[in-house]
């Protein structure tokens, strides 16, 4: 048996990819070369960018490995990204994450295109200007054209940067779903709210304070148009804290069809807590959700055939092999895997049924999405994905 | 770089740890300034260590000790050529090297070094091993994993990831089966009588089972702890803790006194401190029984190298959907049996996994038994790989195949 420790990191970093192709080969009985493999959609002209045209971000702020999620093993478990969302789509086996293992930082560095390097558990701005920032500035757009959903307090400050010449001005609402959730319950006095409002998995027994800019629970239930109470009663409907994001990009996507929207998903990292069936059941449901979203984008007349989906893992996590590491449960030793994940791209002008082996950087989403809407990442460090442009 | 190092630095070390440190400060000087606090973070606690730690301590010393100054020079260059910012050397590297090597990993992740640590301590560790090799142990190694009770049925394909290692038993006979393996590992320590090589986990009540030489830790048995760490936790974030950093740092520092354990007799310390490192450095171990059992025995065999440990998972409290914990209803806490055997299911091959980094690997043999049922796996030197066997077997055969 071949140990994958005693490889060299890009070796494992390809043959992580290489077996997500043997995979994809073997499910659709066809070799995943995009020559044979696209179907007649016929790409965009570079730099042809409709104001029309929308995108949304879906990431997985707790990553995934290809053993529960692509290996044959695993392949039960995302029935939906496999048999639904893939043959709509272009996937990138190879996404390798130089940067810092940790959620915020490395969704921080996801939109702006940078590594960034700050303290994942400070409260801070991301150093380098956000992607909702270059879209805002330069298309001229109004704040309500670009959101971000996010699942805990840590992310409140994922909208803007503290670059010079960018800035809150420029950002994007952040909705924090949790946060109004418990501002909503702040008058019962029963429930096990803490155990529901924890903010990191990573530090299940803490929950930070919020910063920086607020809104206030009736504010957030008027951009929502809806009551609180309506809130809440769907809410008690919900099972899961990502449920309840995926509801409120629902509301925002009717109410203010934004042409930039980034959801990220936070279900999946309660691997920190070392239960592989509750991972195994966050990845289904992720799995569930995000055709969800893609069902969505179809249905909605604003998003429908005008939309990009990108979905990805911030990262990895830990393979069972590494020392250092406790497989499954954390992305702490920066091993191969825990850097190595994948890409799904969907929407119009991108190739269906389409494979790229080689490997690129989640810093090159910023400048893709860029290249789509027809904004400028000056001082994003990633290239544009020629296979989506 | 190297550090200032003086005598008073171990003045709060207890005192094996002191003498140790003492003994070799002039090694200590000469080493770098990145590695030093490392090893002395392993010093530092010389007197709670198990005798396997204390081995591994003192053979790094010796080998480090044997090496001429340009062999050891060369030995780290890897870590002379970290680049550290010079606040680093501020933090009290000496009375608290824990707090500086998580400084140190806050500061090479983001400046790009961690994958060039991680080479450094690679390359050092491998040299420790050429020179001075793990010794075989004393009998074969032996785990054991009891997984899946209280679970009546179960359609969950068990033991997928020990397949290609060993033999697959479809048509065992239950009756007993604890109590044989527990009276098995009794035998093995009172064969092989030495403290701390023999243990027995239990992620609820343990069973009845006496040898001076087995050692044992249950969930249950922790749970005034665990509470009383819960307890510490909520008031330090009700009184403001700074962040998840500091909330760690808190915990790293946390003696076992303070949580309720009782640290009487040199080999009672050591459990004691052993058990407050499961909870306080554990992730998940302070709610569930499941990560509980699997962290245990990782961190049994990194550190004690035992030569037997038998887990038992026992059903682990259920996560609560969103919904229910909406609904206000405060209900007793319910158990997730099913749920519990998948996460056994991994947390075996987990510990399976780290058995076999350990010496004498080869030799070494491991049970995994369904509890109550048919089902059992077993990997071991005298049974063929990927193959299943229905022949009807009872607990007492299947030990014998373990060697």
């Amino acid at each position: 048996m071949t140990d994958p420790w005693t490889l060299k990191a890009s070796e494992i970093s390809e043959s992580v990819s290489r077996s997500r192709r043997e995979f994809l080969r073997s499910l659709t009985g066809a070799a995943c070369y995009r020559s044979s493999f696209s179907i007649s959609v016929p790409p965009s002209t570079p730099g042809s960018h409709s104001p029309k045209r929308r995108a949304i971000v879906v990431t997985f702020g707790g990553g995934c490995r290809d053993e529960e999620t692509f290996m044959p093993q695993g392949q039960q478990n995302i029935p939906h990204l496999l048999k639904e969302l893939l043959p709509q789509g272009t996937f990138f086996t190879r996404v390798e994450n130089r940067g810092i293992l940790g959620h915020y930082v490395a969704t921080a560095s996801l939109a702006t295109g940078v590594y960034e390097t700050f303290d994942n558990f400070a409260s801070v701005p991301p150093q380098s200007p956000t992607v909702f920032e270059y879209f805002r500035r330069d298309l001229r757009r109004p704040s309500s054209d670009a959101w971000v959903v996010a699942p805990s307090n840590g992310f409140n400050r994922i909208g803007s940067s503290d670059a010079r010449s960018f800035g809150p001005g420029y950002g994007a609402h952040v909705v924090l779903p949790k946060r109004f959730l418990k501002q909503a319950l702040a008058s019962r006095t029963t429930g096990d709210y803490a155990r529901l409002l924890q903010d990191n998995y990573e530090t299940p027994l803490f929950i930070p304070q919020i910063e920086g800019s607020r809104i206030s629970l009736h504010e957030f239930a008027e951009l929502l148009n809806l009551s609180v109470k309506d809130f809440v009663t769907h809410a008690l409907t919900l099972s899961s804290p990502d449920e309840l994001s995926l509801y409120v990009a629902k509301r925002l996507m009717r109410r203010y069809a934004p042409h930039l929207l980034w959801i990220t998903l936070h279900d999946m990292d309660i691997a920190h807590a070392g239960c592989y069936s509750l991972y195994i059941e966050a990845i289904q449901r992720t799995d569930r959700l995000c055709r969800e979203i893609w069902r969505t984008i179809q249905s909605e007349p604003e998003y429908a055939g005008k939309t990009a989906l990108f979905i990805l893992p911030d990262f990895g996590r830990d393979s069972d092999g590494s020392v250092g590491g406790n497989g499954f449960q954390h992305h702490r030793t920066g091993d191969a895997l825990s850097r190595t994940t994948w890409l799904l791209a969907l929407g119009p002008g991108i190739h269906e049924n389409s494979v790229v082996d080689r490997p690129v950087e989640p810093l090159d989403i910023v400048p893709t999405l860029g290249a789509l809407l027809g904004f400028d990442p000056r001082m994003a460090r990633g290239k544009p994905l020629s296979e989506l442009l | 770089m190297q550090l200032p190092i003086q005598v008073k630095h171990f003045k709060g070390y207890p005192p094996e740890a002191r003498h140790v440190a003492t003994s070799h400060i002039e090694l200590l000087r000469k080493l770098p300034a990145a590695f030093t606090p490392l090893l002395l973070q392993q010093v530092q606690e010389y007197d709670w260590r198990f005798p396997a730690e204390r081995r591994d301590i003192d053979r790094q010393l010796t080998f480090l000790e044997s090496l001429s100054d340009a062999d050891r020079r060369r030995l780290f260059t890897g870590f002379e050529q970290l680049q550290l910012p010079a606040h680093l050397m501020d933090v009290k590297w000496a009375s608290s090297p824990v707090e500086f090597s998580e400084q140190l990993a806050n500061y090479l992740w983001p400046t790009g070094q961690i994958d060039a640590f991680h080479e450094a301590s690679s390359t050092y560790l491998k040299a420790v091993f050429a020179a001075m090799p793990n010794q075989p142990p004393a009998a074969p190694r032996l785990g054991i994993a009891v997984i899946g009770k209280g679970v009546e049925r179960n359609s969950y394909p068990l033991f997928r990831k020990f397949r290609t290692h060993g033999m697959h038993f479809t048509d065992v006979n239950p009756a007993h089966g604890l109590k044989t393996l527990l009276a098995h590992v009794a035998d093995r320590a009172a064969a092989h009588p030495s403290s701390f090589d023999h243990w027995y986990i239990d992620g609820g009540h343990a069973e009845p089972v006496s040898n001076p030489f087995l050692t044992n830790i249950s969930y249950s048995g922790l749970e005034p702890n665990r509470l009383a760490l819960l307890r510490k936790i909520n008031r330090a974030i009700h009184n403001g803790i700074a962040g998840p950093k500091a909330l760690l740092s808190l915990l790293h520092k946390l003696q076992p006194e303070e949580i309720g354990f009782d640290t009487a007799g040199q080999n009672g310390a050591i459990v004691s401190h052993f058990a407050t490192s499961l909870l306080t450095s554990g992730s998940g171990t302070q709610i569930f029984s499941t990560s509980f059992v699997q962290w245990t025995t990782r961190e049994l065999w990194r550190r004690a190298q035992p030569l037997t440990i038998l887990a038992r998972f026992a059903p682990r409290q259920r996560q609560r959907p969103m919904n229910e914990l909406l609904s206000g209803d405060e209900q007793t806490v319910e158990m997730d049996a099913p749920g519990s055997l998948i996460d056994a299911d991994m947390g075996s091959f987990y510990m399976w996994l780290d058995q076999q980094r350990l010496s004498g690997a080869e030799e070494a043999s491991f049970l995994i038994w369904f509890e109550d049922h048919h089902e059992a796996f077993v990997v071991s030197p005298s049974l063929p790989r990927n193959t299943e066997s229905n022949s009807r077997v009872d607990m007492h055969w299947l030990l014998a195949q373990t060697g």
